[in-house]
């Protein structure tokens, strides 16, 4: 059911374990939902030195972080905010549909995490942190929020 | 990729058995013919089926009149529920059934729900058994049916189905139990256990796929399934699986003749992988350490997820299943482990490894060596471990 790349991420995962100089940390999830994930940045003049992840979830939860981190790498702060839960998904050559809000939480995981440091710079985000978007049934059940 | 090969999801399917292959074979070559039919390849093949019919019986403790043949076992459960809701419905609508029941049982009982039936749904304890007394006070003057399977398929509990039965007699309450995945496992007898009706599937005690049977006692009556020619005593019409249900009988005939033997050696290699993981921290066993099915060794492991340690156990050639809600296609984790009292967020990190006879030592040695390093491996990369140890929550 999976794709070849979303193994690869699984298995391999890239950028993964904390970054002990990191100067921005986002965490997004619920451990009810089965996913969390908690990204890690060093951003030096606005572009994103280094970057990883720690992702407790899923197959697809964690090879979408591992993804989303690759695909963020280098870049600008600007470029890495563009960055959208279907191109994650893409570079992944695909997601099952009922693992689509993994690729969602990646998203807001790189999110999370540049808002992070807009707030340790003492700067308002300039852009919304989209909370749960719905994607999940325990969530939504339960009344609990992301 | 591994070239390692080990298979511990026996609770999921089996493989056939070699006496299961071997007994099909002529059904599917020479003895051909249409059981119905008069002439000699068709009396070839009723005869295969009728002596199918009492090896399943004598399987159980029945009389092969008690026996119907089906697709599987979860048609032998709509069957048993549907039927005796129509069967019963002037007496009352009300039905008793447990939280763990496989899906095959709560949602055909969701399906009575929307046609007017009412369900009342035991509580399961810590490992999975039920109060009895919470049994008899839930029974009310419209109580048509008591349905509670006879073991768990992800825990591995076994219930004190007996008992029940006891009290359901004692009540004029017709009683059900969904034995798929019991049957070949452990032993059982209908007449001494007080069941009316029993539902079996082949592909758990390692015969074909697509047969089942549903055991109905003399006396109880239950609506045609269907209609049509005329077969299983009118009560299911359809030209019948022959191949399939004469494998099913030859591997429950080997499985229950082979049942103490394989049962202690099985129990035996599961009590190994249980002490292996019970040294894990933050993990525990899932289901009742003792009174449970020989072949079925289920855990949780706090802040890894399931289906991550599936798919890292299929890289090292080990099949496995779990609970978690990502290995499905809904968002939450299993209805029965959440009913034994395991929150959301530690049902997520269910493992089950289920065993059968031909599992080896060397099997068991090899996930005892390769599912440690994998727990490890998930926990390093969880942000919820690193919480966990710093005792945040």
């Amino acid at each position: 059911m999976y794709s070849e790349k979303v193994m690869d991420h699984f298995t391999n995962p890239r950028n993964v374990g904390e970054l002990p100089d990191a100067n921005a940390i986002g965490q997004v999830g619920n451990p009810v939902c089965g996913d969390i994930m908690k990204i890690y940045m060093r951003i030096e003049d606005g572009i994103i030195e280094k970057v990883s992840f720690k992702t407790f979830g899923c197959g697809a939860a964690i090879a979408t972080s591992s993804m989303a981190t690759e695909l963020v790498k280098g870049k600008s702060v600007e470029e890495a905010l563009k960055l959208t839960n279907q191109a994650v998904a893409e570079a992944l050559d695909g997601l099952p549909p009922q693992k689509l809000h993994c690729s969602v939480l990646a998203e807001e995981g790189i999110r999370a995490c540049i808002a992070d440091y807009y707030k340790r710079n003492g700067i308002e985000p300039p852009f919304e942190i989209e909370s749960c978007t719905g994607h999940c049934e325990t969530c939504a059940k339960n009344g609990t929020e992301h | 990729m591994s070239t390692k090969f080990v298979y511990a999801d026996n609770a999921a399917t089996t493989a056939m058995s070699a006496a299961a292959v071997e007994a099909m074979r002529p059904y599917m070559t020479e003895n051909y013919g249409n059981p119905s039919s008069l002439y000699s390849v068709g009396r070839r093949a009723r005869r295969g089926l009728d002596e199918a019919r009492a090896k399943v019986a004598a399987a159980i403790g029945a009389e092969p009149d008690e026996i119907y043949f089906t697709g599987c076992g979860t048609e032998s459960d709509n069957w048993a529920l549907k039927g005796i809701a129509e069967a019963k419905a002037k007496k009352g609508k009300h039905i008793i059934t447990s939280s763990i029941e496989h899906h095959a049982i709560t949602h055909t009982l969701d399906y009575l729900k929307r046609k007017g039936y009412e369900v009342t749904y035991l509580k399961a304890d810590s490992n999975g058994g039920i109060d009895l007394e919470e049994l008899k006070s839930a029974i009310r003057e419209d109580t048509i049916l008591i349905t509670v399977m006879m073991a768990n398929n992800e825990i591995g509990t076994i219930l004190p189905v007996k008992e029940i039965g006891a009290i359901a007699r004692e009540h004029g309450i017709t009683f059900h139990t969904d034995a798929v995945q019991a049957a070949g496992h452990i032993p059982i007898d209908v007449k001494d256990m007080n069941i009316d009706l029993l539902s079996i599937s082949a592909h758990k005690f390692h015969g074909p796929k697509g047969v089942g049977a549903l055991y109905i006692r003399r006396g109880v009556r239950v609506p045609q399934l269907l209609h049509g020619g005329g077969q299983e005593r009118n009560q299911r019409s359809g030209t019948e699986n022959v191949p399939g249900i004469v494998a099913m009988a030859a591997a429950l005939e080997e499985a229950v003749k082979n049942l103490e033997e394989n049962g202690k050696r099985v129990s035996a290699m599961r009590d190994r992988l249980i002490a292996a993981f019970k040294d894990i921290p933050y993990s525990r066993l899932t289901g009742d350490p003792v009174n449970r099915l020989p072949g079925i060794a289920s855990f949780v492991f706090e802040c890894v997820e399931g289906e991550s340690l599936v798919l890292s156990l299929d890289a090292k050639g080990i099949c496995a299943s779990s609970g978690s809600a990502c290995s499905s296609a809904s968002l939450d984790p299993s209805h029965v482990l959440l009913a034994i009292g395991l929150p959301h967020e530690v049902a997520h990190g269910s493992l089950r490894l289920s065993i059968t006879d031909t599992t080896t030592d060397e099997d068991i040695d090899y996930i005892i060596e390769t599912l440690p390093p994998i727990v490890e491996r998930l926990r390093g990369m969880s942000p919820l471990w690193e919480d966990r140890l710093n005792g945040r929550f």
